[in-house]
């Protein structure tokens, strides 16, 4: 903050303060979040959250829930990038249980995550550009969301809440379909992403009204458990595909960038590069996708296929074992993280070996770095509060969970 | 210098709090320590500070409601990471029904603020000297902590979803 602000919130006059709600339904909040501002003219002095307006009780339900049906609950955290969860979750359990997952499936996890990423930050992206006053830049990239939204349906047949895989690997394998438009995806993506690139990074309104919005020093990230793209803005390259390599990441070249003034533009800048990294990441699992199977030798968890059901009784058996979730499984306490959209995405499980986990609870990135959100607002006028908001990426879903 | 490994960290932590460090175990590959609740403050305080193991950042903190052990009814487990080792581990402190008390660590990590209003919001446990410990995520007018065992979330008298159909003998909750 600089030293003029700090005058000014200083000499605030009582008389002149205002109070108001940013939220709980704004356009720009997009999503139910309040925010009672007190603000002098334009300047904030100091801001209150609440929170907790789409609180569905998750962890709650979990306790009540067999493993596989516990996938659907994830979807409903950062729905902008649901597949992230799913197959984070997925691969806590498979933590718990001890199973090797085949090289093919983790490849195709690193294909659907990083799609989902990309869909992840192209949104956030765009976004910023709203709510710089540039709707353009919004709608232009919602029809390469749409490609990414196709895949998914290919795969999970769902689009924003895909309950995406199984405990084990995929429901089914990459379709012909599939194939054919990932690969006019990774065609024609680059192209349409650096057209929209081009429309905002050097931009000067764009820059004007970005750079400086918001900041955070790498010291108080840190101190809020930051991460993600917000972390890595503000300089710190803490990444968990890198730090603690899950899905065979540690095969794959890519770099994290990271920011300098940890501004709005720095997160800008630097989901706008995780793209083109989750790209290479991509292009590099799909061309060396190996053979195999698109799911792990696991009848305990994983539903035999339909035509077995009908035809074989131990199909039958192993179907209504895993729905009435009979199934065996280890005690024992994991913790499995994986980096989400909008950073460490973390699923904190303690099994008592009944059916149901006896506590899960979700680390989800959301909630722990908005709470610094008034520090980052503080002494900025409202217009730049509405742009930081958009720029950290809450996802009221995971926010709330 | 050599990355540091579960075994050093234990090793450093029992010889800084010798009988303060109550149990501790392996638990896929995570190192668990369980700690005096009334000393566990100070452990992370000492674990940010020291040079070596460097526990550097707060992942998360979880509570979690045992209601059948006696005089241990709650735990509080904080889940850390060491950048610099690259080494997560937990410290946990179990805390008695009739005394839910545990030092705040909000002067260590400014992240722990929200994390520990919600385990307040959903245990009921209250961290002394947190500037602002209220409900989060619930409504300010709730009186009781939804996510204590007794709080059985659906209609529990369904018999096809009672639990002693799948091994677990809890019927008492």
């Amino acid at each position: 903050m600089s030293q003029d602000l700090k005058d000014v919130i200083q000499a605030a006059d009582p008389a002149n303060v205002a109070t108001i709600n940013f939220g709980p339904t704004h356009p720009s909040t997009h999503g139910i979040f309040q925010n009672i501002l007190k603000v002098d003219g334009e300047k904030i002095i100091s801001s209150e959250q609440t929170v907790g307006y789409i609180h569905r009780a998750f962890e709650k339900l979990a306790e009540r829930r067999p493993y596989n049906q516990i996938t659907p609950i994830t979807d409903r955290l950062n729905y902008c990038s649901s597949p992230i969860n799913n197959i984070g979750w997925e691969m806590t359990v498979e933590k718990l249980i001890g199973v090797d997952i085949p090289k093919r499936v983790q490849y195709m996890r690193v294909i659907i995550m990083e799609l989902a990423r990309i869909a992840d930050h192209l949104i956030c992206n765009s976004v910023i550009g709203v709510d710089a006053g540039a709707l353009t830049s919004f709608f232009y990239p919602f029809s390469e969301r749409e490609k990414i939204y196709e895949l998914y349906e290919e795969l999970s047949g769902a689009r924003l809440t895909t309950n995406m895989g199984r405990i084990g690997g995929f429901e089914r394998d990459f379709t012909p379909v599939f194939h054919e438009k990932l690969k006019s995806f990774l065609k024609t993506f680059p192209k349409a992403f650096e057209e929209f690139d081009s429309m905002l990074a050097r931009n000067r309104i764009f820059m004007d009204r970005t750079k400086g919005a918001g900041p955070i020093s790498a010291e108080r990230a840190l101190s809020y458990s930051f991460s993600g793209p917000n972390l890595r803005a503000a300089g710190v390259d803490y990444d968990v595909r890198a730090m603690n390599p899950y899905s065979s990441y540690e095969d794959f070249d890519f770099i994290i960038p990271v920011g300098v003034n940890g501004d709005t533009y720095d997160r800008f800048m630097v989901r706008q590069e995780e793209i083109r990294q989750s790209l290479r990441i991509i292009t590099q699992a799909y061309n060396n996708l190996p053979e195999g199977d698109y799911k792990a030798d696991l009848p305990d968890f994983y539903l035999p296929a339909k035509s077995d059901v009908y035809n074989n009784m131990e199909a039958l058996i192993y179907h209504f074992k895993i729905v009435m979730g009979e199934t065996e499984l280890p005690v024992g306490e994991v913790y499995h993280a994986v980096e989400g959209g909008n950073g460490e995405l973390g699923f904190y499980l303690i099994s008592d070996g009944g059916r149901t986990p006896y506590r899960l609870q979700f680390r989800r990135p959301c909630f722990i770095y908005y709470q610094a959100y008034p520090e980052m607002i503080k002494g900025l006028p409202i217009s730049d509060a509405v742009l930081t908001l958009s720029s950290i990426n809450v996802i009221a879903g995971e926010l709330d969970a | 210098m050599e990355k540091q490994n579960n075994q050093e960290y234990l090793t450093a932590i029992q010889a800084a709090f010798g009988a303060d460090v109550l149990a501790h175990e392996e638990a896929f590959g995570m190192l668990n320590v369980e700690l005096t609740p009334a000393r566990i403050h100070d452990a992370i305080a000492w674990l940010q500070q020291h040079q070596d193991l460097s526990v550097n950042y707060l992942t998360n903190i979880a509570g979690i409601h045992y209601p059948d052990a006696a005089g241990r009814e709650f735990a509080v487990v904080y889940q850390l990471h060491s950048w610099k080792n690259n080494l997560r581990l937990r410290i946990k402190g179990y805390l008695p029904k009739e005394n839910v008390h545990i030092a705040t660590i909000t002067d260590l990590f400014a992240g722990a603020n929200w994390m520990e209003r919600e385990t307040y919001d959903f245990f009921g446990i209250i961290f002394d000297g947190h500037p602002d410990l209220r409900r989060i995520l619930n409504m300010d007018d709730m009186d009781y902590f939804p996510m204590r065992k007794e709080y059985v979330l659906e209609d529990a008298t369904r018999e096809d979803k009672d639990d002693r159909f799948f091994g677990r003998n809890n019927n008492e909750l």
